[in-house]
């Protein structure tokens, strides 16, 4: 009989929400019980909306517990794994009861994310029993070609996961033909988009898949170097990839003349980021690599031709070279069968912001925006009414609900002025402000902004400051014809993608919420309620009680009224702080 | 002129407060290594907290690299930081999904509890606030992380309290 497994989700948000200490809590359980069960540490498993999650796998099949706390870890401890009496109140997945969380799961395809929350990231032999480095052992014994990899990446139509949309296979066939006495291959871990969070799952939970692609990419193009360039604010994605990498270089997949194959070197590092989103662009990320402030160069040459320190260079995405291993080992046909005719395989997304389920899913290319959001996410927060899907981050749009039906793959998500990106997905209801949105975004892009091309430098401020104006309650009419024309100015003269990109969030929003924007203007109001120099506060007569506690707690003692009486807000003093209506008991303060 | 500055700041380093020697060994390892600059300057901040002036006069004169490279990498970086910063330094992320989820309330209900701005250190130096781009752990929204703690879900109030409690310990 195999010993019965507790798997404990220790990635970053497992961490945030407590899981450590459920962690200590099982194993002290154990130690003291003696008893004869393997607890294992993996990665996300994805619901995170669940976290802390554990997963018990006995003899009778798996049953994943959610929200799991000390208290309940004792109880799982006692019914489940010394009694196998399974605690179903907390089960959220299983093999054999249904839970309402089912829908989650339902129409999620495991490619990338494959060993994520199953095996544990810190443990080669795990990786490796689950068919871990099987692909590159398969090119070096089976003698497959450089060039029938390379066919096998282009015949599979993976396209860049960062968000570009590549072909990767094309990208690797530049890379391949030009001849250079030094190589480099990178992989891009700069996940700077606020709000996206797929690459850090990913390192987090299966750092050996990521390493595996790049030394299948290294073999395919002729690499003998290479950089993975993590963002600082990942620390322990950093510290699981320097593990992997000292075991992967133990084990023969790194270093000298890998796997006994005379000549094939690869020698791997992880590179700090040092907080700069512009450092996401491939040319200003092989310039911080150099030690240089990040701007990004001129193309061409492009990095193929001259890229790290002058040499031939190929770059992808994390959740690119993870795809890499399913793919060289069940062949091309196994990826492409999945997705659209443009779009193939599958693709992860990071569902947050209002929805009910937030955390990583990955679906087949073609699945429609609505079922992403209302099937698997579980719908919005609270009930309230879905206005609108964010994606791609600061180089993107929002999608507005009468276009959720939109499927997900590169060509449909740009038709509608957003772009794929790298697969944040942040769902805003009826309470967020359309403009707010578009402000916050120009507020990131314009302190990220490198400098170097003027337009992005200075139209990104400029267009800050209208926003932020009309935001204030100060928009002036011609306010939405001078952000276009700015967005235009800046799409079209500026030299890299980030500024390129930098206004789409505007854009979009006036495409679809021009309505948002005239009535800030026009009627100085904010109808999602949001914009603070834009709403008033009121006492309901009907339901304040006089108990005090708004006149008390109002820091511009804006209120009036004795105990026991109606209390009434001077708006002249007032200045939109909502102290009083979050410290009502009586929900008797209005926003109107 | 210049000249004549630059030998004052030699001086000033030499009889600063800053105990240099601290960074030779990191200095020694990446000395001869190319695109050694950033590294460099993470690890000084590791070792202070901050990049002291003192210090780039020494790594300058070291290694050959020209101060207004440093300069213009520190600057350039978020993660670098010219001042010296409080014992626990209070990130709240300001990511799209935390902004969704109301994060502004988080940031100024701490700047009111602290009687700092974002960005800030407090007098005592126990805390510096910062707001940053996007912790990652954005279903778990808003989220705030002081030293290597992640806290979800939080409210104001809540967030508050957090800080006034480590104030306590500190205090005790």
């Amino acid at each position: 009989m195999e010993k019965t497994k507790v798997l404990i989700g220790l990635a970053s948000c497992g961490i945030a929400a407590g899981a450590n200490k459920v962690y200590d809590k099982l194993k002290a359980l154990q130690a003291a019980d003696n008893l004869d069960i393997e607890l294992k540490k993996t990665g996300c498993i994805g619901m995170c909306y669940r976290e802390p999650l554990v997963e018990v796998i006995d003899e009778t099949g798996s049953y994943l517990y959610g929200e799991i706390n000390e208290e309940k870890a004792v109880e799982i401890f006692d019914k489940h794994l010394k009694q196998s009496e399974p605690v179903k109140d907390y089960i959220v997945k299983s093999d054999l009861f249904e839970s309402k969380d089912d829908n989650f799961w339902e129409g999620q395809v495991k490619i990338a994310l494959r060993n994520c929350g199953v095996i544990d990231p810190e443990n080669i032999n795990e990786y490796e029993e689950h068919n871990g480095y099987k692909a590159i052992k398969n090119i070096l014994e089976g003698k497959i070609s450089k060039e029938q990899v390379i066919q096998t990446v282009l015949d599979s139509g993976i396209r860049g996961r960062g968000g570009g949309g590549f072909p990767t296979g094309l990208k690797w066939r530049f890379a391949q033909k030009n001849e250079a006495d030094t190589k480099y291959i990178i992989c891009n871990a700069d996940e700077g988009d606020p709000g996206a969070f797929m690459d850090r799952s990913l390192l987090e939970g299966d750092p050996h898949a990521v390493i595996e692609g790049l030394v299948i990419g290294s073999y395919a193009i002729g690499a003998s170097e290479g950089v993975i360039y993590c963002r600082a604010e990942y620390p322990l994605a950093i510290k699981r990839l320097n593990i992997a990498i000292g075991q992967a270089r133990e084990k023969g997949y790194l270093g000298k003349d890998i796997m006994g194959v005379k000549g094939f070197n690869f020698n791997l590092y992880v590179k700090e980021g040092a907080g700069a989103f512009v450092c996401g662009e491939e040319t200003a990320l092989m310039a911080s690599i150099e030690g240089e402030r990040g701007m990004p160069r001129k193309r061409p040459p492009f990095p193929a031709e001259a890229g790290l320190w002058g040499k031939p260079s190929n770059i992808n995405n994390v959740e690119t070279f993870a795809n890499i291993p399913y793919i060289l080992l069940n062949g091309a046909e196994s990826f492409a069968k999945y997705g659209t005719e443009k779009s193939k395989g599958t693709k992860v997304f990071a569902l947050t912001g209002k929805i009910n389920h937030g955390g990583s899913v990955e679906v087949p290319m073609g699945v429609s925006i609505k079922d992403i959001i209302f099937k698997l996410g579980g719908g919005i927060t609270d009930g309230k009414k879905f206005k609108a899907v964010q994606l791609g981050g600061p180089s993107g749009g929002c999608i507005p609900e009468y276009l959720a039906d939109t499927i997900v793959d590169y060509d449909s998500v740009n038709a509608t002025g957003a772009i794929m990106g790298s697969g944040g997905m942040v769902v805003m209801d009826e309470t967020t402000c359309m403009v707010d949105i578009a402000r916050f975004f120009l507020d990131f892009t314009c302190k990220e902004s490198c400098g170097k091309c003027t337009f992005c430098r200075v139209g990104t401020k400029r267009m800050l400051e209208i926003l932020e104006r009309i935001t204030q309650g100060e928009g002036k009419e011609g306010d939405i014809e001078k952000l276009e024309e700015l967005a235009y100015q800046i799409k079209d003269n500026s030299l890299c993608g980030l500024g390129q990109t930098a206004p789409n969030p505007v854009l979009t929003t006036i495409k679809y919420f021009r309505h948002e924007y005239e009535a800030h203007i026009k009627d100085k109001k904010c109808p999602a309620l949001n914009c603070k120099k834009l709403i008033t506060y009121t006492v309901n007569p009907e339901t304040c009680t006089g108990c005090t506690v708004c006149a008390k707690n109002c820091p511009t003692d804006a209120i009036d009224g004795a105990r026991k009486e109606l209390h009434f807000i001077r708006q002249d003093a007032c200045i939109q702080c909502g102290m009083c209506f979050s410290k009502c008991k009586f929900d008797a303060i209005t926003l109107s | 002129m210049r000249v004549k500055r630059i030998l004052q700041e030699k001086e000033a380093a030499l009889k600063s407060s800053v105990d240099l020697a601290l960074i030779d060994p990191l200095i020694e390892k990446f000395k001869s290594k190319k695109g050694n600059l950033i590294p460099i300057l993470q690890g000084t901040q590791d070792v202070y907290g901050y990049l002291p002036k003192e210090s780039f006069v020494k790594i300058a004169e070291l290694t050959g690299l020209k101060l207004s490279e440093m300069y213009g990498v520190a600057t350039f970086y978020t993660q670098f930081r010219l001042n010296p910063v409080g014992k626990h330094i209070v990130k709240v992320c300001h990511g799209t999904a935390c902004h969704v989820q109301n994060a502004t309330a988080i940031s100024e209900a701490v700047e009111d509890a602290l009687g700092i701005k974002d960005g800030e250190t407090t007098e005592d130096r126990l805390f510096t606030l910062e707001s940053v781009a996007c912790l990652g752990c954005c279903s778990l929204a808003p989220v705030m992380m002081i030293g290597d703690e992640t806290y979800a879900k939080l409210t104001g109030n809540q967030a508050v309290k957090i800080v006034k409690e480590i104030k306590i310990k500190e205090s005790n």
